[in-house]
């Protein structure tokens, strides 16, 4: 049994007492002394040119400051984008200017157009009603393969034309891959569309810009998941800012899942505007705003064939994706659809050849970005929907399939023809699982029961693999990332042997507050109440990249580890200076520092003591004070896996689909919270079901979002859901961080769609309807009704 | 939103005099309106506020009657009409969520005549009376097409009188985002023949099905109306249904409000 507050217990949330009570303290919380207040007119049309703006009329309107529009921040550069994508022909993307403000033209349908700052909210509004804005519209650009077409409408006039790059991965395995396929005993094609996503989190964004002018001090306070990287981008690139003269604070958060990542535009303007009208400048974004300003996810059009022999062995996989970029590049979005895609294209599976080809292509719509899972889920959906195509036109088991092309357990490490390397994983194991805890065997009377109701059951499965750990820096930097993905953590014990730990992640709804402070306590041995875990301001914690890919534990937290060790190892010499012995011969167990073989001992709080009141203390070889940071640097992605089950009932007058039951077989490595880890799967599940059933943003011919608001983008709510059958006993632990940890924040919303989809279609087809091969997500009633009818 | 000026009337009688002003409009629930000031779609200058008024509220019932006050909540109409009117109730308790359900009334639903609305199909398959402090109207009066109704400005409705049926049933097929109906049809037996009345499906608004009446008036039973169809021609297209998807349901939806009204 692990010990309370240790690694292994399922120790309460300790942030939840303050998130349960409304004791938190989100952005929009701050209100600083003298504030006003931002807000910002928007586009309403998807492309058109500015031909004049008019602010007379505003200007005039009452407690307006200022208003600024693009040639206000002439002198300040464009919104920056992270990571420069390199294709098949050796050019690298193209990359669109991003200006903070629309300059010149507008490009999709909620780019900001001026920024009114006023007294209040209201009068701001007021007064972004009497912009006079002159735009002429122009042809918006929304289908991917017309906007490649000759002689397309561009979105960016000084580009060659709307594509971002054309990726083709491996390119020197294309000829190979092809010859594959020439000589294959069977090809399985699909063509499917990966639905774009609004992430949605709770807390919409919000940015609160200080500027003290005595001091030259900036101080941003923004809903971010990582505001180390703000602090680069906005300072470094926009604003011009050397970073001791910028503070990025991101207190609490109320949920990212990749959509909080990005350095955003509005950031950049609170905090130029700040010193501009000299006093503290706030925005809080609405729910509509989200809906158009957040990035959105996924948004691939993927055609894909898989290539077997004679004994259904996959001999090679080929696949052609359209990426959506939308307007602009969002910090992050050149990596999402190659290096977090295409080297997952390999699955679970030994295929040994694999060609992906990807064009990212520019639209008159929202950024497309990260988002929970963030090219993974695209890899998995494209991969086990066709899995299991492939198992129904030979007429075998999906399940055996699958575990006879899995890689097994004596191949790893395991290398992939895209690149990576898994360490470990156990995939049989998985499969093995899944099917006890989702009691497979049961189905056939389940379903026959179901078909008693007039229901259609049908079970689906989806094996997964995905790439977190985020990130090897080298390795990265190579693939085109403008960042290093390491991370950071000091650990300050104090006089009485109390420890604050900053933390570089930061804790947006994933408990960091209490699992990092598990792993101290039992490094340590001392209770985990002793310990704290502070993050989220750039002023106290060391240099951090933040909280996405799953990252914060095993990179997060393996840094926490590095200084931890690295205290223990200092608080050993002064034990054994205290106890009179060799440093060798002190161990510490349960808090206390002993000599080997005796009964002489000193514990946590003497030794921090003496460190802090150096009396009796080697001041000749030891500097006094126990405080040590430590930056980790993986030298490897981790790559957590599972096999996951999905039971659907399909109502055949309605179309209808009820998940009936979902069940969870992870590999997540060394598990630290159980409890945690379960939330974080079923958080992930949820959203995965909603991908699959629900989730929809889709734009008219005009540009205009038809989903943007909660009355037309279907959220999961929770009767949209079963209960859900959550394992992680298979474990194979990672091979290169200290604790042995892969990561589960993604998981469960990869995994999951491909599931949902298979038991559809598993459900029809058993009714009779053969011709349903695939339904594209949201797999929604009336799309599920036109496909049984068609 | 725009600044407002917010009156509460303690009577009906002020209340109509409040309306008289230029720029004044009704409030009861706010669940509609309140979202669209927000958005500044709406900018009345005064509201007039309904919910306080002690003769708008309230379920009653009498000779086969039950009259409900305008400005009562869908909640209210949950508990305290199902001794009277079953099939009502279960229509009301299926409104929105519980914060919906207490705030929503049904004067400002049936005001609104939202075109995928609850309570329009049962106004309308019910034949009840749309009681205002003017006049009587008749439901087949009074439906007059997505968010037409036949109120004159500043008109208030007080109550709604519905016969009470022998039978009735309500079935929804909520559209997967707002859980407003994307189709929804009540189906009412009385002693003289069968109401049917669709709502979410048709871009005319809640509209009667005289095929399915004819069908059920001669043998109230599921059976009765298999095969029936509505025409797509008229129905609703968007992003959760064809119109042909809409057309179907309302065939299926008609069957169980059958089935449900037992
Ligand atoms: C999240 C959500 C979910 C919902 N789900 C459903 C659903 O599933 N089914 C459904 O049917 N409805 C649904 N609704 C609508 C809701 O139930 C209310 O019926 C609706 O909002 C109108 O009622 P209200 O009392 O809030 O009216 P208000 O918003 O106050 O007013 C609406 C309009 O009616 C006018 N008005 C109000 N009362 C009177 C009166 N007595 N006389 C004349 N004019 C009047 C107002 O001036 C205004 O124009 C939902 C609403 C929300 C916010």
């Amino acid at each position: 049994m692990p010990k309370d507050g240790g690694i292994g217990a399922s120790t309460k949330r300790r942030e939840d007492m303050r998130f349960l009570t409304g004791k938190g303290r989100y952005t929009d919380d701050i209100n600083i002394r003298g504030q006003v207040h931002a807000h910002f007119l928007r586009s309403d049309v998807a492309h058109g040119r500015i031909n004049g703006i008019d602010l007379s009329a505003a200007e005039a309107m009452p407690g307006v400051l200022r208003i600024l529009t693009a040639a206000d921040f002439a002198a300040v550069g464009g919104i920056p984008c992270g990571w420069q994508v390199t294709d098949r022909h050796g050019q690298v993307m193209q990359e669109p200017k991003h200006p903070v403000l629309a300059d010149g033209k507008v490009r999709h349908v909620g780019d900001p157009i001026a920024m009114i700052i006023a007294e209040t909210y209201e009068q701001a509004r007021d007064a972004a009603e009497a912009v006079l804005v002159d735009i002429t519209e122009l042809t918006p650009v929304l289908d991917m393969k017309a906007a490649l077409a000759e002689g397309a409408v561009k979105v960016h006039d000084d580009l060659t034309s709307n594509l971002c790059y054309d990726w083709g991965f491996v390119e020197e395995n294309k000829a190979a891959v092809d010859a594959a396929f020439a000589k294959a005993a069977h090809v399985t094609t699909l063509e499917l569309v990966n639905n774009r996503l609004v992430a949605n989190p709770m807390e919409p964004r919000v940015a609160v810009g200080d500027f003290e002018s005595h001091s030259d001090q900036y101080t941003l306070y923004t809903t971010s998941q990582n505001p180390h990287v703000i602090r680069l981008l906005m300072g470094a690139f926009v604003l011009g800012i050397p970073e001791h003269k910028l503070r990025v604070v991101a207190p609490d958060v109320g949920g990212g899942f990749g959509s909080k990542i990005y350095h955003y535009a509005e950031e950049a303007a609170v905090t130029f505007a700040a010193r501009l009208v000299g006093r503290p400048v706030k925005w809080t974004s609405s729910r509509s705003e989200a809906f158009i300003s957040d990035a959105h996810g996924r948004d691939h059009v993927t055609k894909i064939e898989l290539a077997l022999d004679d004994e259904n062995n996959f001999t090679a996989l080929r696949t052609d994706t359209y990426a959506n970029m939308g307007a602009y590049l969002s910090t992050f979005a050149p990596s999402i659809p190659t290096w977090l895609h295409g080297t997952l294209m390999a699955g679970n599976y030994k295929t040994p050849l694999i060609y992906v080809n990807v064009k990212a292509v520019f639209t008159n719509t929202v950024p497309v970005d990260a988002y929970r899972g963030a090219g993974r889920p695209e890899a998995t959906f494209q991969l086990e929907r066709l899995v299991d195509k492939a198992a129904r036109e030979l007429g075998v088991d999906p399940v055996d399939l699958r575990r006879q092309n899995f890689i097994t357990p004596d191949m790893f490490p395991y290398q992939t023809p895209v690149a990576v390397v898994y360490d470990t994983g156990n995939y049989q194991a998985t499969m093995d699982k899944l099917l006890e805890i989702s009691d497979h065997a049961g189905f056939e009377a389940r379903r026959a029961e179901s078909a008693t109701r007039g229901k259609l059951r049908g079970f689906g499965i989806a094996h997964y693999i995905e790439a977190c750990g985020i990130a090897p820096s080298n390795l990265v930097g190579q693939l085109g990332a403008r960042a290093g993905l390491y991370e950071s953590a000091t650990v300050r014990v104090n006089a009485t042997g109390s420890i604050s730990v900053y933390t570089g992640s930061h804790s947006h709804g994933q408990g960091h507050e209490t699992s990092f402070a598990q792993v101290v306590a039992e490094m340590i041995g001392i209770d985990a109440n002793q310990i704290d875990i502070v993050h989220g301001d750039t002023s106290n914690t060391p240099m951090g990249m933040g909280t996405y890919g799953s990252r914060s534990l095993a990179v997060g937290g393996s840094a926490i580890v590095k200084a931890t060790n690295k205290i223990i190892n200092k608080a050993k010499k002064i034990a054994a200076h205290l106890l009179e012995a060799s440093e060798a011969d002190i161990e510490l167990k349960d808090g206390k520092f002993a000599v080997a073989g005796t009964d002489k001992s000193v514990d946590w709080a003497g030794v921090t003591l003496a460190a802090y009141v150096p009396h009796n203390y080697p001041l000749e070889s030891l500097e006094p004070g126990l405080e040590e940071t430590a930056f980790y640097d993986p030298s490897n992605f981790t790559y957590p896996s599972g096999a996951y089950g999905c039971e659907v009932e399909v109502d055949p007058d309605t179309g209808k689909v009820q998940v009936l039951s979902f069940a969870a077989a992870d590999d997540f490595g060394n598990i630290v919270n159980p409890m945690i880890v379960e939330g974080q799967v079923q958080g992930g599940l949820a959203q995965g079901i909603g991908q699959a059933l629900l989730e929809n943003c889709a734009y008219d011919g005009n540009g205009q979002l038809l989903s943007g608001s909660f009355m037309d983008y279907a959220m999961p709510r929770a009767d949209d859901l079963p209960m859900f059958t959550v394992d992680h006993s298979c474990i194979t632990p990672c091979t290169h961080n200290p604790l042995g940890v892969k990561g589960c924040g993604e998981a469960g919303a990869i995994g999951s769609p491909p599931a949902v989809v298979n038991a559809v279609i598993d459900a029809l087809q058993r009714a009779g309807h053969a011709h349903v091969t695939h339904i594209d997500m949201p797999v929604t009633p009336a799309r599920v009704w036109a496909a049984m009818n068609g | 939103m725009y600044d407002f000026e917010l009156v509460k009337p303690a009577s009906l009688a002020e209340a109509v005099k409040a309306m008289g002003d230029d720029g004044a409009q009704a409030l009861a629930g706010g669940q509609t309106l309140v979202p669209t000031m927000k958005q500044r779609l709406a900018s009345p200058e005064r509201l007039v506020s309904l919910t306080g008024i002690a003769e708008l509220q309230g379920v009653s019932a009498a000779e086969g009657r039950v009259t409900i006050g305008a400005a009562t909540c869908h909640a209210d109409v949950a508990a305290k009409a199902a001794a009277h009117y079953p099939g009502l109730a279960a229509l009301a308790g299926q409104i929105g969520d519980p914060a919906v359900r207490n705030r929503g009334t049904i004067g400002g639903s049936l005001a609104n005549n939202d075109p995928s609305a609850c309570y329009p199909a049962a106004a309308l398959g019910s034949g009840a009376t749309i009681v205002t402090n003017t006049r009587d109207i008749a439901a087949d009066d009074y439906f007059q097409g997505m968010f037409a109704t036949a109120l004159e400005e500043g008109e208030i409705i007080t109550a709604v009188r519905f016969p009470v049926p022998q039978a009735a049933g309500y079935v929804k097929f909520a559209q997967p985002a707002s859980r407003f109906a994307l189709v929804g049809v009540f189906v009412a037996r009385f002693a003289d023949g069968v109401r049917v009345a669709v709502t979410g499906a048709s871009n005319n608004g809640v509209f009667r099905w005289a095929e399915a009446e004819a069908a059920l008036s001669g043998d109230f039973s599921a059976d009765a109306v298999t095969g029936l169809t509505v025409p797509a021609d008229d129905m609703i297209a968007d992003l959760h249904g064809s119109a042909e998807y809409r057309a179907h349901l309302v065939g299926v939806m008609t069957a169980r409000a059958v089935r449900a009204a037992g």
